[in-house]
């Protein structure tokens, strides 16, 4: 692939298809934007087949000084973000068809929305100078603050507000540290960043300052409450984007800047991240149990999460950070899957009040099965992906600190608990209420987006491989890079001294 | 041992074909492929357990394909076959393919039959990957698996809200032992390295003494793993404290019950334990915790059993006070033994299950014992094979000679904990002991002895009731909504009607109300047949194999821990020792004879005497009411805080909503929106961005 600039054209054609949108009628625009996300998924395959694994960290690599002052047009790709993008891509497509019929109002702005969310998106995974990320990162917040707030819900003005009140304000700090590490190191290239050893004092405030912006976009506890009103307003595809892809971005920052950049504060503060994450996982999930609004539920649930993937992130050992990043995709299918099938139904009765409805197992089985197989990923059962991730972030979280990881998997119990609860209100039951009962089970363009969702489900949890492969290399390297500062565990073992303890086991047998 | 593939994935297959399909090809092909496919499992799994019996067979594993790799942790689908496996092969897949066969009479008139056997052939599926493991996170996978499916069959009546709540019960309360599990796992991995079971088996020795930091303190590190690990095994098989999810899952199906809550799935945490043996002889503490987990279960599950009123929950407390005989048995390091229990329990047991809801299903879905009596003529193959249970169950044989299957088994866990000293778990056992052999006994002369007392059971009124005057078709449709089913918890709304006579006034015998139950179809019968021989004979031909110290070894091949020398020591007890639970037998026997067949006012008498001892038995020692007031409710409440005093009272009101001249900036800002300005709003911000930037950087 050398020379041909894929990564380019994966932001040209959404970018194209946007424009040409907004000068298209509603029927037209929802095909061209379908047919865009289309090409930039085929795009995407092509990328993932033709990455070589093993093979140089960054991949893909497109560089031109065209730009103005220091400011360069850099591309390129490591595993990370290879998955990262593959996982955008998939969800793209599947956004446009569940907005096919639920949205009927500015159809060809709303489109042309969605296709720019996916150039930033994108952008935000690929881009290797700093500044053209600080652009991508936080313009992707503007059609996600336009989607919610056009067309949102009732509610969608505050939300949208909230959403971007909260964003905007992580985001300047980030901008200031931005502009310090590239006086101080003199580069805005972020592979030169990665390896360049900030003084320790100043790696600190650096870290501060890139977390509050990481920490809003994760969202951790407390800067977590613009999520469920966003969810709750956005509507269905914009939760499933949000969900899906823009939560990720946070847990990406940590991975590209924080670790890499600022091992040693990594290190000295990561009681505030096992502190906050474990905070997070009881605290919203219990929140998340008393719910009577689906889509809250699942925006809760989402943060509890993320959570694990913070204490995964930051464990400063193999398993944390592949179980991490494996939460990461796993939660954007599965997450974004679960807003589907609350978009199903509420296209159907309009409203998101769990009480509502019930029994649904009797007249849409079909769907009973998609949101129980969701249901099961999301609680963590093995044999779907986000099983995988949790085990091995929680795996690699106990060699650092017992407390965390039994705090954590504390989520697992409460995970149960909620997620049950909502199937068994929604699904099981007995159908009673006339409203509910007249609706049709799922159609053949439902089937067709949930579908795909639940096969790559299913595909993570029994060979993961597929998705481990391509990151092993990088999270090496970054364990090369982090391995000085690794924090004191609590769980160390001591040898074991077999001798000594059957001689006492011996005397104490000729004590009997 | 190719075979291995086909029994394990040969249900999955089916699993999958008869859930996905639906009612496609009607209820008879889906039943046909899981039985089926069962029944072929079933078939190529007895040759593997006799050619272990036989010494032909050696263990070995058979690579399916990678799993997981991270660093050294690497983690594949395997299926090991071994001794140890090749029995739970043969519990499982006979068991399971009778209960196949058993269900296509039982759940005749049920519309959802096929994903009914999906379900079934599903947590086969399960169990068997369980079963196989060769490392722990492919038994957790089965282990999560068998949860599932059990999940799902418990709530199989999804209209019925009882049945709802029970299988969320099961779930959560199993997470509860699974969050032990998982941080028994993260602790083996960080010990040993592995997850591999061969390799941790061969390591753990090794780690005697050794020390691991838990919690901000250092403890023996076999004891924190192995007690971890336990918790998972007492989660899965209902040991006490996280027990009370199993009684309420009797509101599943009777098959599932039979198949899932007493032969197979609760017994996946004594299989683990057993897997595990050489890890858990590591640590004497451990095994003291599980003896007395065990011993105190056995003993506490009993007591509760003698009290209860409902078939089926008689039988489920029964089980878990089964469960804890296995327990300490490898508590005192008697592993073969705790196998050997398993092995002829999930015969008699799955046998009692399935006879009660013979007895259930000719009882027009009643299952109140109080409602039944005087049924021994009216079904006399069920009746029959009940009594082969209650005599396994109970251990009834002669010293030296020989008995039924319990009495080989039981009996021989009670001997190894007296051989190794464990005295409170030896009375423990004989004491349950005693209450097993009174409520089995109760149960039977309650329910084939006595005069009939069907008249007073709803389910019978409404049967007589139905036979004349109501259209058929109107009382299907009644008992299938809501209203009745909530009235009626313990209805069961499947199963054949039995025959109901007119009211001929005159020659009705009295208390039956005219009601005449039916024996069940045949194909209920044949497993009732198939299982009674189980458990007639299991113990008597297969304890050379399991238990005895000349030939178990041999048999074993280090699968288990096998202790020769506990092994014999227990064959060396006193005589009195050796008695003392036919002793107890024969009493409980008699309590019960006197109490409901010779002078049935006494029950009522001793319970009114005893009226504070009665009601905590009857209300299950308030493990209910204590877990809703400590955790159920708190966690609601909590919850609510945090939501309204938390996120909205606090983060929101001192962060985004903080200042009046933010919100007004928020509705400024929803005004242009609204005004149509929204473009060029995007592009100012987008353009103000970037400039903003290149102005700082280039500057």
């Amino acid at each position: 692939m050398n020379g041909f600039p894929i990564l380019s054209i994966m932001l040209l054609v959404p970018a194209v298809a946007a424009v040409a949108c907004l000068f298209l009628d509603a029927k037209s625009a929802r095909w061209l934007a379908l047919a865009a996300t289309l090409v930039d998924l085929a795009l995407g395959i092509v990328l993932w087949a033709s990455f070589d694994i093993g093979g140089a960290q960054w991949q893909f690599v497109e560089h031109s000084d065209a730009l103005f002052g220091s400011f360069s047009w850099a591309l390129g790709i490591d595993g990370f973000a290879l998955l990262l993008i593959m996982l955008s891509v998939f969800l793209m497509p599947i956004c446009i068809g569940a907005s096919w019929e639920a949205v009927t109002e500015r159809v060809p702005e709303y489109m042309a929305a969605f296709l720019l969310t996916e150039v930033l998106m994108i952008g935000t995974f690929a881009a290797q100078d700093l500044f053209l990320f600080y652009v991508f990162f936080e313009a992707g917040l503007i059609p996600m603050y336009l989607i919610i707030g056009i067309w949102g819900g009732v509610n969608r003005i505050y939300a949208s507000y909230k959403f971007f009140l909260y964003t905007l304000l992580g985001s300047v700090l980030m901008l200031i540290a931005m502009l310090w590490m590239t006086q101080q190191a003199g580069t805005t290239y972020i592979p030169d960043l990665m390896n360049h050893d900030f003084p320790a004092h100043a790696q600190t405030w650096l870290w501060l300052a890139f977390f509050a912006s990481f920490a809003v976009k994760m969202p951790m506890w407390p800067v977590h409450t613009w999520l469920p009103d966003a969810h709750v307003q956005a509507p269905t595809a914009g939760s499933v984007i949000l969900a899906g892809v823009l939560l990720k971005l946070g847990g990406y920052g940590f991975l590209r800047f924080s670790l890499p950049m600022f091992p040693e504060a990594s290190s000295q503060l990561i009681w505030l991240i096992f502190g906050l994450s474990a905070i997070a996982v009881i605290y919203t999930s219990l929140v998340a149990l008393v719910q009577s609004d689906m889509k809250k539920l699942i925006a809760y649930s989402s943060v509890a999460h993320m959570a694990i993937v913070t204490i995964g992130l930051f464990a400063f050992n193999r398993q944390g950070i592949e179980g991490a990043m494996m939460i990461m995709l796993g939660h954007g299918l599965v997450s974004g899957a679960l807003f589907l099938c609350v978009g199903v139904i509420y296209d159907r009765l309009h409203t998101r009040e769990i009480n509502r409805y019930g029994g649904l197992a009797i007249n849409m089985p079909r769907y009973a099965v998609f949101f129980l197989l969701f249901t099961m990923a999301s609680i963590g059962l093995p044999g779907t992906s986000n099983f995988v991730g949790e085990l091995l972030a929680l795996m690699g979280t106990y060699q650092v600190s017992t407390w965390t990881a039994l705090l954590c998997t504390t989520g697992i119990i409460l995970g149960a608990a909620y997620m049950l609860y909502l199937y068994r209100r929604v699904v099981f039951g007995d159908l009673i209420k006339d409203d509910v009962k007249a609706m049709p089970d799922l159609s053949m363009r439902e089937i067709a987006l949930l579908a795909p969702i639940a096969a790559v489900v299913l595909w993570m949890g029994v060979y993961p491989e597929s998705f481990l492969a391509p990151m092993r290399q990088d999270v090496t390297i970054l364990l090369n890079r982090i391995d000085r500062a690794q924090p004191a565990s609590d769980s160390a073992p001591s040898a074991g001294n077999p001798a000594a303890a059957a001689a006492r086991h011996h005397a104490e047998g000729e004590a009997h | 041992m190719t075979s291995i593939q086909f029994i394990v994935f040969l249900p999955l297959l089916a699993a999958a074909f008869a859930g996905l399909s639906n009612r496609a090809f009607g209820t008879i092909v889906p039943k046909v492929a899981t039985t089926g496919a069962l029944f072929i499992a079933c078939a190529l799994s007895w040759p593997i357990f006799i050619g272990f019996l036989s010494g032909a067979n050696e263990a070995g594993v058979a690579p399916v394909f990678t799993w997981m790799k991270s660093g050294s942790f690497d983690v594949a689908w395997q299926l090991r076959v071994d001794a140890l496996t090749s029995v739970m092969l043969v519990v499982v897949t006979s068991v399971s393919f009778l209960v196949h066969l058993y269900s296509w009479g039982y759940m005749e008139e049920d519309p959802d039959q096929p994903r009914f056997f999906a379900y079934l052939s599903l947590f086969t599926f399960a169990m068997l990957m369980l079963v196989t493991a060769n490392n722990l996170i492919q038994m957790f996978f089965g282990w999560e698996g068998v949860g599932l499916a059990s999940y799902l069959l418990i709530g199989f009546w999804f209209r019925k809200p009882s049945a709802n709540a029970a299988a969320i019960k099961a779930f959560v309360v199993n997470r509860v032992g699974d969050l032990g599990f998982m941080l028994g796992i993260f602790g083996t991995y960080l010990v040993f390295n592995t997850v591999s079971i061969p390799e941790i088996l061969q390591a753990a020795p090794g780690m005697a003494g050794s020390t691991i930091g838990f919690l901000g303190h250092r403890y023996d590190t076999m004891t924190v793993i192995c007690l971890l690990l336990f918790v998972g095994a007492m989660g899965k098989s209902a040991q006490l404290g996280l027990h009370t999810w199993l009684p309420d899952a009797m509101e599943g199906p009777t098959p599932v019950s039979a198949l899932i809550h007493a032969a197979t799935m609760v017994t996946a945490g004594v299989f683990m334990v057993c897997r595990l043996s050489p890890m858990f002889e590591t640590s004497p503490t451990a095994l003291g915790f599980i003896t007395f987990i065990g011993g105190a279960t056995c003993f506490f599950a009993a007591t509760i059993g003698t009290v209860q009123t409902d078939i089926k929950r008689v039988i489920a407390y029964s089980t878990c006070s089964q469960l804890g005989y296995m327990f300490f048995a490898a508590g005192v390091g008697a592993y073969g033994a705790a196998m050997f229990h398993l092995f002829t329990h999930a015969f008699f047991k799955a046998l009692l299950f399935l006879g009660a809801g013979s007895v259930i299903h000719a009882m027009h879905h009643e299952q109140d014992m109080r409602c039944y009596g005087a049924l021994r003529k009216e079904i006399p193959v069920t009746f029959w094979a009940m009594m082969a249970g209650t005599l396994a169950i109970t251990g009834v044989g002669i010293i030296d000679v020989g008995g039924f299957a319990g009495y080989h088994s039981k009996d021989a866990i009670i001997e190894s904990a007296f051989a190794a000293g464990s005295y409170p778990a030896y009375w423990a056992g004989v004491i349950a002991a005693l209450l097993t052999s009174f409520y089995s006994w109760r149960l039977m002369f309650l329910t084939f002895w006595g005069k009939p007392r069907w008249i007073t059971s709803e389910h019978v009124q409404h049967a007589v009731h139905e036979a004349h005057g109501h259209h058929p078709a109107e009382d299907a449709h009644v008992a299938h909504s809501g209203a009745e089913v909530a009235d009626n918890p313990q209805a069961e709304d499947s199963g054949s009607e039995p025959h109901v006579h007119g009211p001929h006034e005159t020659d009705l015998p009295e208390g039956t109300g005219g009601y005449h139950p039916h024996e069940s179809p045949i194909v209920m019968l044949i497993p009732l047949i198939v299982l009674s021989m189980g458990a007639v004979f299991a113990g008597y031909f297969f304890h050379p194999f399991f238990i005895d110290p000349e030939s178990a070894g041999a048999f074993w091949k280090g699968s288990v821990f096998f202790n020769e020398h506990l092994a014999h020591a227990s064959h060396e007890i006193p005589t009195w020792a050796k008695l003392s639970a036919t002793v107890v037998m024969l009493l409980g026997l008699a309590v019960a004879w006197y109490g409901y067949i010779a002078n049935k006012d006494f029950p009522a008498k001793f319970a009114d005497h005893f009226r504070l001892l009665y009601r905590f038995l009857l209300n299950k020692w308030y493990f209910d009411e204590l877990y809703h007031f400590i955790f159920v409710r708190p966690a609601f409440a909590i919850g609510r805080f945090f939501w309204k005093a938390g996120d909205e009272g606090t983060i929101d009101r001192f962060g985004p909503n903080g200042s009046a001249a933010v919100v007004s900036f928020g509705s400024r800002l929803a005004g242009r929106l609204q005004s149509g300005y929204l473009y060029s709003y995007a592009f100012v911000m987008l353009i103000g961005l970037t400039a903003a930037i290149t102005w700082a950087v280039t500057r």
